[in-house]
């Protein structure tokens, strides 16, 4: 079975089977549990905090004594609609609803969460690579407590007994409901970083993946390339990293398209994914379908937030990840797909490019230092218009592209001018006769290789090209331009 | 206690003015506790050393000068679905038979501030499902008029406790009646205010959306005094209603002249004994004489409410009861997994009845049957608030039965739920309005046991409603007097 490698746009990722040739479309749509990063639990008064000793956030409300009641957090809300219009949903009125099931973990052996009436609906999430995916809904509900299992086997099955901490139990969540719009393992990840990076923008949560703040279960089918109709599906879930969630779609995929292949059918099911084995295996049996019972909690009031309340959450919300790729994408003059632009922007170094360019430097020049030069720990607090001194010196042929990069390092760590660190470094541009010179000298000492790129073929030229900008370099110990070796030496070579 | 005012009004105001102290008024109390309870068995647990202290605190804010509350020195008796901290809370049922509260209910904090001396924990049927409390998992409550019979429920002891003398005043919860049949077949006054004026924060959930907790008294003065007391806001219960606590004491004798009450025909005819439904026409005329407008009054929706009520309180109950699953507290009787666990723990923990109903409620909301059922129910329950309001277009407020008969005796009706569940029939409609209603004893019946009258109001129309039952308090035959 062949898997193609990268997402190309306008074109279909596929799955090839093995037996028979026959092309396979994956098709995944994710559901996203995150916390909300409220002061306090969803609803009653415990801090909403996580690593603390067991069961010392809790209270008559979140333990679910009898008698108990709970009452709505006016946080919770207010971050919900944030997360809500930064995904364009629209908020309607909506109710709590109780799904009822047994688990030791849940205090009232029933979950609090929004069924038929959600608060966010109907929204949108565009991609880095400029795929929209639909956002279905994104609705609020109550966290579990946690189970250890201990003594025995250690799992749940064969456990001597189970410890429950009750820390988390009403910690508030969102579930953020996608539509089935993710085509590729690597498009899975790229839609839940898009997803957190929201989420932190937003400062609705955290998005921890490795505290569980961040959970994703992925719906997986596959159908015939070209078909319409979506194939049976299964839930994968225990996915608890990005790599995680990239090689259980990859797997999942190819386990439906060898059942289908071989004539056997999906059966639609929870499964788990076991990283260490890479495989995902069979949850719960259907044979135990759950019926929730779901029914509106009679405890708490339908909420419906006034216009007011929506109007003051659009106007606070900052600009979103999506709109920072347009925004320097424009002022750069490139397409908001480049990687340099995604780049920048998950590293929150947009502001200091677009003050760059503000500042008079090229823009594509400003975001290749952007992509390769400034991975680094305060690279947002540079100088926009130092870097923006630089970039002109670059541009103007002062400076090497390697020596621009030195320079760049340099100010960066010391906060210098550009102009003083290039000659403090002894970093002066060659002017273009003695540029000239030392070409020639280049071409004398090498007569053999000046004949093969004279008269070699282009893959030839191509490395011997290389080969003599290599050698200038060298000999004036990188202070030349590139560039202007490339152009002489083809000046040189077409001139005879 | 012959030297010793009787009433809540009375003992406050005594207490207050430091003419008699609140120990005099808890020992006269308990004296009775000790003479009957053993017959009437209206508590669970009686605290009397927790009283004395209570007391005692009463006494010393008075000898400072200090003003102890409008119940200052009121013994009270606490339904055993009211959390109490540190008091064991049991709802009469095995499985929280143990279980002490972390933190006091809302309304027994309420009272607490205001001077009272809570007397103990009264029995009730088990989770407050059943109506004779012959469901409590400790026995039964016996009625104090007729110990051969029941005080009716589910609140039993606490309608006892206040017929028997043991307080003044007590509280109870009303889901479907079970503040206002018991407070009839003992011949007290016991109110359901309007759902979302009593917070019910601390109060064990039987069905969330009926539940609401109110007064027994002997009086219509001294329920509306406390009523008045655990009334008003509270940010801990979601459904409470944010207005200022209405003032009743103030208003009582204002008399019923031009007041336009409806006898309500589904609920005087067929199914309601003739002599309650004598004494209820009998009422009718004693407020007409007061002045009031009577007339009667269809209000054809309550006819389904028994049948939408058996199912939207168990759907309830099978939710609020699912947390008893032996994990937390309570109850644990061990299995080899945790769901046998759980199961063996409520197998054993539960009464029959508590089990009826959540089977019945899980039916009811299951997959494929919702809205043949709890769906069906939840448009009964809307029809029934449009007839009202219809009604309330003509009249002020409805006069109704309170029960269809007077106290029955122990077993009569255990083996018949459908039986015991029709005692409801003329209380329920309120509850699935959310609407006030409060019954007020009137005469006796046949057999010579008391009667109850009720009256109905729009939401929050307690004020007029107090003031009506008033007048019938006024009115009514006494309970030694002979029906004829």
């Amino acid at each position: 079975m062949t898997l193609t490698n990268e997402p190309v746009e306008g074109e279909v990722y596929t799955v090839t089977s093995d037996a028979t040739g026959q092309e396979w479309e994956i098709v995944v749509g994710l559901e996203v549990h995150c916390e909300l990063a409220t002061a306090t639990k969803l609803f009653c008064g415990c801090p909403n905090q996580f690593g603390h000793e067991p069961n010392v956030n809790v209270c008559p409300v979140c333990l679910g004594l009898p008698g108990s009641l709970p009452v709505l957090n006016e946080q919770v809300v207010e971050l919900a609609m944030r997360l809500g219009r930064a995904l364009h949903c629209t908020v309607e009125p909506s109710v709590f609803a109780r799904k009822n099931y047994f688990y030791p973990d849940m205090p009232k052996d029933y979950q609090v969460s929004q069924y038929d009436q959600p608060i966010n609906v109907d929204g949108w999430l565009d991609l880095p690579d400029g795929t929209r995916v639909g956002i279905e809904r994104a609705h609020i509900e109550e966290d579990t407590g946690k189970n250890t299992h201990a003594g025995g086997s250690g799992r749940i099955h064969g456990a001597d007994y189970s410890l429950v901490d009750y820390n988390r139990a009403g910690v508030p969540l969102v579930e953020i409901v996608g539509r089935p719009h993710v085509r590729h393992p690597e498009q899975a990840k790229t839609y839940v970083d898009e997803l957190r990076a929201i989420l932190l923008a937003t400062g609705a949560s955290d998005a921890k993946m490795e505290e569980g703040s961040l959970r994703v279960d992925a719906n997986v089918s596959v159908r015939r390339v070209g078909d319409d109709a979506l194939g049976t599906r299964c839930e994968i879930k225990n996915l608890n990293s990005l790599r995680s969630l990239g090689r259980a779609i990859e797997y999942e995929a190819r386990r439906q398209v060898d059942l289908l292949e071989s004539g056997d059918r999906v059966h639609q099911e929870t499964r788990h994914w076991d990283e260490s084995a890479g495989r995902t295996r069979p949850g719960r049996s259907k044979e135990e379908a759950d019926d929730y019972r779901y029914f509106q909690e009679p405890d708490l009031v339908p909420l419906a937030p006034g216009d007011d309340w929506i109007a003051a959450v659009d106007a606070a919300l900052p600009v979103l990840p999506a709109a920072r790729r347009d925004r320097l994408a424009g002022a750069a003059g490139v397409e908001a797909t480049a990687t340099a632009v995604v780049v920048a922007v998950q590293r929150d170094l947009d502001e200091l490019a677009l003050a760059a360019i503000e500042a008079g430097a090229d823009g594509p020049r400003v975001l290749t230092h952007v992509e390769h030069n400034l991975a680094v720990e305060g690279a947002a607090d540079l100088d926009p218009v130092a870097f923006a001194r630089l970039v002109r010196m670059e541009v103007d042929g002062q400076l090497t592209a390697t020596q621009a990069k030195t320079v760049l390092g340099e100010v960066l760590a010391t906060g210098g001018d550009p102009e003083a660190v290039a000659a403090e470094k002894g970093f002066e541009a060659m002017d273009t006769s003695e540029l000239e010179g030392v070409v020639e000298e280049v071409i004398a000492a090498n007569p053999s290789e000046w004949d093969d790129f004279r008269q070699g073929d282009d893959k030839r030229r191509g490395k011997l090209q290389g080969f003599f900008v290599g050698k200038v370099m060298k000999a004036t110990r990188g202070q030349a331009d590139g560039k202007a070796v490339t152009a002489l030496l083809e000046a040189r070579r077409t001139g005879g | 206690m012959a030297e010793l005012p009787r009433t809540a009004v009375a003992i406050a105001a005594a207490v207050r003015s430091g003419e008699v102290s609140a120990a005099e008024v808890l020992e006269a109390h308990l004296a009775e506790v000790d003479r009957r309870e053993d017959e009437v068995h209206a508590f669970n647990l009686v605290t009397a050393d927790a009283a004395r202290a209570a007391a005692a605190a009463v006494d010393r804010r008075v000898a400072a000068g200090e003003d102890p509350g409008p119940l200052a020195g009121v013994p009270l008796a606490l339904k055993d679905n009211l959390c109490t901290r540190g008091v064991p809370t049991s709802c009469s049922s095995r499985i929280l038979e143990t279980w002490c509260p972390p933190y006091d209910a809302t309304v027994v904090e309420r009272v607490a501030a205001a001077g009272a001396v809570p007397l103990g924990k009264t029995n009730l049927d088990e989770f407050a499902m059943g109506s004779s409390t012959e469901n409590s998992a400790f026995g039964p409550t016996r009625n104090p008029r007729d110990t051969g019979r029941v005080p009716g429920g589910s609140s039993g002891g606490s309608a006892a406790a206040v017929a028997a003398g043991f307080a003044p005043v007590s509280l109870g919860s009303d889901t479907g009646g079970s503040i206002r049949q018991p407070a009839a077949l003992c011949g007290v006054v016991g109110a359901k205010p309007t759902y979302g004026l009593v917070s019910r924060y601390g109060l064990v959930a039987f069905a969330s959306s009926l539940d609401q907790i109110g007064p027994f008294a002997a009086t219509v003065a001294d329920a509306a005094l406390l009523l008045e007391v655990i009334a008003g806001h509270d940010p801990m219960d979601s459904t409470s209603i944010d207005v200022p606590p209405p003032a009743l004491g103030a208003g009582l004798d204002g008399g019923v002249a031009g007041l336009r009450v409806g006898l309500v025909s589904e609920l005087t005819g067929e199914g309601i004994a003739p002599d309650v439904a004598a004494r209820v026409r009998q009422a009718a005329d004693a407020l007409a004489a007061a002045g009031a407008e009577v007339g009667e009054v269809s209000v054809p929706a309550t006819a389904h409410g028994l049948s939408a009520y058996y199912l939207i309180a168990p759907a309830e109950a099978s939710s609020n009861l699912a947390r008893y699953d032996g994990v937390r507290y309570g109850l644990r009787v061990d299995g080899a997994t945790t769901a046998e666990m759980n199961t063996a723990t409520r197998t054993a923990g539960f009464g029959a009845e508590v089990k009826r109903r959540i089977m019945l409620g899980t039916y009811a909301l299951s997959a494929g049957y919702y809205d043949a059922y709890y769906g069906k129910a939840l448009k009964v329950r809307t029809l029934v608030v449009r007839d009202f309001e219809a009604a309330y277009e003509r009249f002020d407020l409805l006069l109704a039965p309170t029960s269809p008969t007077t106290a029955f005796r122990f077993g009569d009706k255990t083996d018949d739920p459908l039986a015991m569940y029709l005692n409801d029939v003329c209380t329920i409609p309120s509850n699935l309005a959310g609407h006030p209603a409060v019954s007020v004893p009137f005469g006796a019946g046949a057999d010579g046991l008391p009667v109850g009258v009720q009256l109905l109001a729009p939401a929050l129309g307690e004020a007029t409603m107090f003031r009506a039952a008033a007048a019938l308090e006024a009115a009514a035959p006494p309970l030694e007097e002979a029906y004829a």
